[in-house]
């Protein structure tokens, strides 16, 4: 039984990793922390939806649309609006504002538009094969998601660790202005990252919606409030830690509901993350916190 | 006289709500005007409206007294979070109070006994009337405006600034954090009370992370250049959704809209002193 839920428990704690990976992204690199995030992981579920129902596109293909069509919305967000306040370089809380009226405005964008009812996608798109190996019964839709999550992760991670692109963009964490001087193109790098981040939103919310199969205009804001969580556990902008941390909120929040009652899963996250925010700023993996004076 | 009383009966509770928000507003307003980006006024409403409602219901004390334990419940779990959490700063805090909202709304779920758990308290007497919330808020304003004035004022100006430097210069930058951190949480817990008197009923979704952030949106929107700021974002914030009525379905998209070009176009908020100035001709 518990081999069943640790389980169930990667799979949701793989699409929580990938969700605050670029969540986790954007912040280490433009230092905005982008609270429209949720609504673009909702814009991904929703396309993905719409590609599968209207198009007949096979999953794998709603996957990419989902894909392109959030990370153009993120690529838009940061043009439109992130951009302007960096020219103006406007404090912290300042863009945090801004993308909270982003989220607002696209959450009831989608209610208006397909009403607030929650939506699913039909059967017969899912995988519905059931894996037994050694006593434990694995869905194929759940394999699946565990798979395509670490897939993405480890493609993003090997990026930044090991080219020339990876090293533009932590150089841009470190200092935007000293890797502008050094020849890196700040604003396209500033833009490549929000469409990738947006982008692995749309795919965290296509998995999340056929996780639970229940789409809704607000289906962002919980995991907008898990991301909060995660990538402070995982440290701010700490691409590593937010993978780590993610996947353990999934398992706090499987094994709370397995072994204490499903009315603390929420509370385990934040209890988690108002502890650590108190005890540990920095994050469990962080080691770098310095305050500028 | 006729045409006042149909209008009082079909909106008196927008009138009193714009006086509630008022209070909330002013109340982040609060610890924004000292530097600190903390989002726990939602969950401080909730206490308060939680503590009033049982005090009323339960114990049967007098309405101004139950007002009283509205403020002072949320007050006191200010002080012991704040030891803490006024340590962090920036999006650390933010973060950090955002979180204390959560556990809030968790806890008052899974306290089902006392507080109904997330069916929420149900028949709570009306006996906010228009004066409580007009006196509420102009005793707010007066109180806020001589703290402004006064030294207190200008430590928070001198910490919002730069908080090194002002502790540098003799100001206990901890001690005036937290004195603004409580202030905001009895204000926010005042509003709490006042609100849930009006309602009939109160549930704990109502004081979790959306209406943080309504709050927190009202006082940007009308500015942190003086009282004038957050009570007029407040006004605009709470009567926008009635004006944007007709628009049904889509109004939060212009809702949400108007506070990003608000951002993007008017960085110190609608209420800007220096603007306004500017406008009327100089008159300094």
């Amino acid at each position: 039984m518990l081999e069943q839920q640790l389980f169930n428990a990667l799979s949701l704690g793989s699409v929580y990793a990938l969700f605050a990976l670029g969540f986790t992204l954007v912040f280490g690199v433009l230092g905005v922390v982008n609270l429209s995030h949720g609504a673009v992981f909702m814009v991904g579920a929703y396309t993905a939806l719409q590609a599968v129902t209207r198009l007949n596109v096979p999953l794998a293909g709603a996957l990419l649309v989902a894909f392109l069509a959030s990370g153009l919305l993120g690529l838009l967000i940061d043009v439109l609006v992130l951009r302007p306040l960096r020219a103006r370089n406007a404090p912290h809380l300042i863009p945090m504002i801004a993308t909270i009226g982003l989220a607002i405005a696209i959450n009831s964008l989608a209610q208006g538009l397909f009403g607030a009812e929650n939506l699913r996608f039909p059967a017969e798109v899912l995988p519905q094969q059931t894996l037994t190996f050694a006593g434990l019964h694995v869905t194929v839709l759940e394999l699946g998601i565990i798979l395509l999550s670490f897939a993405l992760m480890a493609v993003l991670l090997l990026v930044l660790r090991g080219t020339q692109l990876g090293r533009a963009l932590r150089a841009i964490a470190e200092s935007p202005k000293a890797a502008a001087l050094l020849g890196v193109n700040v604003g396209g790098l500033f833009m490549l990252t929000s469409f990738v981040a947006a982008g692995l939103g749309g795919v965290a919310g296509v998995l999340i919606g056929l996780y639970s199969n229940a789409l809704f205009p607000l289906m962002g804001q919980p995991i907008l409030h898990k991301g909060i969580a995660v990538i402070i556990l995982g440290g701010m902008g700490d691409i590593r830690g937010a993978m780590l941390a993610g996947l353990f909120l999934g398992f706090a929040e499987v094994l709370s509901v397995a072994y204490i009652g499903s009315t603390m899963r929420d509370a385990v996250g934040f209890g988690l993350l108002f502890a650590v925010l108190l005890l540990r700023p920095k994050g469990l993996f962080g080691s770098t916190n310095e305050r500028k004076v | 006289m006729e045409a006042f009383e149909s209008f009082w009966a079909v909106y008196s509770n927008l009138v009193l709500t714009l006086g509630t928000n008022s209070l909330l507003a002013l109340s982040i307003y609060l610890t924004l005007s000292c530097g600190m980006l903390a989002m726990a006024n939602a969950a401080f409403m909730g206490i308060g409206a939680y503590s009033a409602a049982l005090l009323t219901m339960n114990a049967g004390v007098s309405f101004p007294l139950a007002l009283a334990g509205g403020m002072a419940a949320p007050a006191v779990v200010a002080l012991l979070i704040g030891g803490p959490t006024l340590r962090l700063s920036g999006v650390y805090l933010a973060m950090a109070t955002l979180a204390f909202g959560e556990v809030v709304r968790i806890f008052i779920i899974n306290t089902e006994a006392w507080t109904g758990g997330a069916l929420g308290v149900n028949g709570i007497p009306p006996l906010t009337a228009w004066w409580h919330v007009a006196l509420g808020l102009v005793l707010a304003c007066l109180v806020l405006a001589l703290l402004r004035r006064s030294k207190v004022g200008r430590a928070f100006e001198a910490i919002k600034l730069d908080e090194t430097a002002a502790g540098l210069m003799g100001i206990d930058v901890n001690a005036y954090k937290m004195l603004a951190f409580v202030l905001g949480a009895m204000l926010a817990g005042l509003a709490g009370a006042l609100n849930a008197h009006l309602t009939f009923f109160i549930g704990p979704n109502e004081y979790g992370f959306d209406r943080g952030v309504e709050i927190l949106t009202m006082t940007i929107l009308g500015g942190i250049n003086g009282l004038m700021g957050p009570i007029s974002g407040a006004v605009i914030l709470t009567l926008l959704p009635e004006l944007l009525r007709g628009l049904a379905d889509f109004r939060n998209v212009f809702n949400g809209l108007i506070l990003v070009l608000i951002v993007l176009f008017l960085p110190r908020g609608l209420w800007d002193p220096a603007r306004l100035r500017g406008w009327l001709g100089r008159r300094s």
